[in-house]
């Protein structure tokens, strides 16, 4: 198990590599960078003098491997810059709004995984019953919902029957629980939805396969009660597959949240991402990119491990 | 399927072969409904011109933000443009960049799928490597980047380079499913005999290979689609996408629509409705074609 975890974490240090070389490269080929955009932005005229000033002090005049060099061994010590388009370090930048994408993330998952985990199970037990196709249709329907309209369809319907709509400023759920739930729960639930469609999806089929194994036939043919194979025998091997796909889905829900946060206002990464990429501010993207990409493959390392651990013909292979 | 076996001696009368369309219509009725809302889709968008009861973008202050009638089915929007028009337009560039994306995306994952696994060894390995990076980034920030990074260059009033952002992060998925295809046909004794024939590289990999790992490329295509639709939304809602004055759903869904939530509800009902209605047909068109083409991964 030890050679197999050093193994997985190992193959990761490439893969980081390339995602940070793959997103140095492309912002560098973007054309005008942000000392331009910033002066077109502010209008009147800019003397070359002043650009090249600007650059200097950003440190994008240097040679791309001299940067390159520069941000990695930076990140080593825990230096990830400062903002090209604020000033501020990107990390404060960062964590300030990263607490509440991380929020909404995890509420979502919560709320996914308990509307999944019992509509899987019941489609899986009246296969082909009118229950069943219910719930496919309620899970095929979570894949074609844009989560961002679905967060505008709460809105509209928070606003037509009780004229109310969420906060609009993040309070931390220890200063101000309610208000703070009162103002996310909403955004979790517009992207919750897909979530849960396909978390239900998986549920369903694989407890289908699993009660379809010989070692089910044989409980049942022993007169264990129905209730015993289900939950013991069906469930505890049916959750693996289930927990592999809530894993990959949260890595993704972080990404999903990109467009939803714009539609609640929200202040999270997603909403920061979509700024700082239009703004060309290098350091920030960069970071974005290198934060959610770390967090993907630490995710899909931690599924990847749990299999490992809970299924030994995995690690012999 | 079922096997049959019949005694020896008897004569066995070949069942009459029945259309593809109509076999897949009668396995699978919910694949034949979606399939016939796509043909909706593809009627109304292809002739938007005659269906469309008003040009999309013909402003008209006087009936700025009416609410549905039957002069406008789904209402104005803030310009005093139809709604419903701009709906049906909608359509037309939803499965422009739909299809064209799907199209190139699994296109060329297919074939780096193919030569990566036809190749093998060192090129496999690395190209392998590559698409598990390109993997580590989530869809929509992969397609931000791209969009961001090459800008607007539009062709006949579709933006190539959105198409190609859109298509961008489908590729190492087709790739790697293609690939695994791929890898259990090199093995077979044809792929020699094409090899001990002399046969160059190019011809093995399109005329032997490539058609028998069309299965999971049409799979592949179809359910692609429906995340294009729902990307070239999300992108073009964002503001990154297709921009004003062009009827885009995503599109509609920003900017102005947001204004008017109380006002003009329809505004945001209708646009959203087409997206959640294109995509759900387009995937239970995908899972059924899955099921009838191969029904190894039926459950």
């Amino acid at each position: 198990m030890l050679r197999y975890t050093i193994q997985r974490l190992l193959l990761m240090i490439p893969t980081l590599l390339g995602v940070a070389v793959l997103v140095f490269v492309l912002l560098r080929m973007m054309p005008g960078d942000i000392v331009e955009l910033r002066f077109l932005m502010e209008g009147g005229p800019v003397d070359l003098e002043t650009l090249a000033t600007e650059r200097a002090r950003l440190g994008i005049d240097k040679a791309m491997w001299l940067q390159f060099v520069d941000w990695i061994t930076g990140i080593f010590v825990g230096d990830f810059g400062i903002s090209m388009w604020t000033g501020r370090p990107v990390i404060n930048e960062i964590a300030s709004r990263l607490e509440l994408s991380l929020q909404v993330a995890i509420m979502a998952t919560l709320l996914a995984v308990a509307i999944a985990i019992p509509l899987g199970t019941l489609a899986a037990l009246f296969q082909d019953s009118w229950i069943d196709h219910l719930i496919r249709v309620f899970a095929i329907a979570g894949l074609a919902v844009p989560s961002f309209w679905l967060g505008m369809i709460i809105i509209l319907a928070l606003l037509t029957t009780f004229n109310w709509i969420p906060p609009l400023t993040f309070t931390p759920i220890y200063e101000d629980p309610v208000r703070n739930l009162s103002q996310l729960v909403w955004p979790a639930m517009a992207v919750g939805y897909r979530y849960s469609a396909v978390t239900t999806r998986m549920m369903r089929s694989t407890l289908l396969e699993v009660l379809n194994e010989d070692y089910i036939r044989t409980a049942r043919a022993k007169g264990v009660f129905e209730r015993v194979v289900v939950g013991r025998h069906g469930m505890r091997n049916a959750l693996l597959p289930v927990v592999t796909v809530v894993g990959l889905e949260f890595a993704f829900l972080i990404g999903g949240l990109v467009v939803t946060e714009q539609v609640f206002n929200l202040n999270g990464i997603g909403k920061l991402f979509v700024e700082t990429v239009t703004r060309a501010d290098y350091t920030m993207v960069q970071a974005l990119v290198m934060l959610v990409a770390t967090f993907f493959i630490v995710v899909n390392f931690v599924v990847d491990l749990l299999y490992a651990a809970f299924d030994p013909r995995i690690r012999y292979r | 399927m079922t096997s049959i076996t019949t005694a020896p001696g008897i004569a066995y009368a070949e069942p009459k072969p029945r259309h593809p369309l109509l076999q897949f219509a009668l396995s699978q009725p919910t694949g034949a409904a979606g399939l016939v809302f796509i043909a909706v889709l593809f009627v109304a968008g292809f002739f938007a011109d005659i269906v469309a009861p008003y040009d999309p973008l013909a402003l008209d202050y006087d009936t700025m933000l009416a609410r549905p009638s039957w002069q406008h089915w789904m209402g104005t929007d803030a310009f005093g443009r139809d709604v419903f028009s701009r709906v049906i337009y909608g359509a037309r560039t939803a499965l422009a960049v739909g299809f064209l994306s799907s199209f190139m995306g699994s296109g060329l994952g297919a074939v780096i799928g193919v030569a990566s696994a036809y190749f093998g060894g060192r090129i496999d390995m690395a190209v392998q490597r590559f698409m598990d990076i390109l993997l580590a980034f989530p869809i929509i920030v992969l397609a931000l980047t791209v969009v961001a990074l090459l800008g607007k260059f539009p062709v006949g009033g579709l933006d190539v380079n959105l198409i190609l952002a859109i298509a961008i992060p489908m590729i190492p998925k087709v790739a790697r499913v293609v690939r695994s295809s791929a890898l259990a046909i090199r093995q077979l004794p044809y792929i020699d005999a094409a090899r001990a024939a002399g046969y160059g590289h190019a011809r093995i990999i399109f005329r032997h290979i490539a058609p028998n790992v069309m299965a999971p490329f049409l799979i592949m295509f179809t359910a692609f689609i429906a995340q294009a639709i729902l990307l070239e939304a999300s992108l073009s809602f964002l503001g990154l996408g297709v921009t004003e004055p062009t009827a885009a759903w995503g599109l509609m869904l920003s900017g102005t629509s947001q204004e008017f939530y109380s006002q003009a509800p329809w505004m945001i009902i209708f646009p959203g409705l087409a997206i959640s209605l294109a995509v759900f047909a387009f995937n239970l068109f995908g899972d059924s074609l899955r099921d009838y083409l191969d029904p190894r991964f039926k459950t």
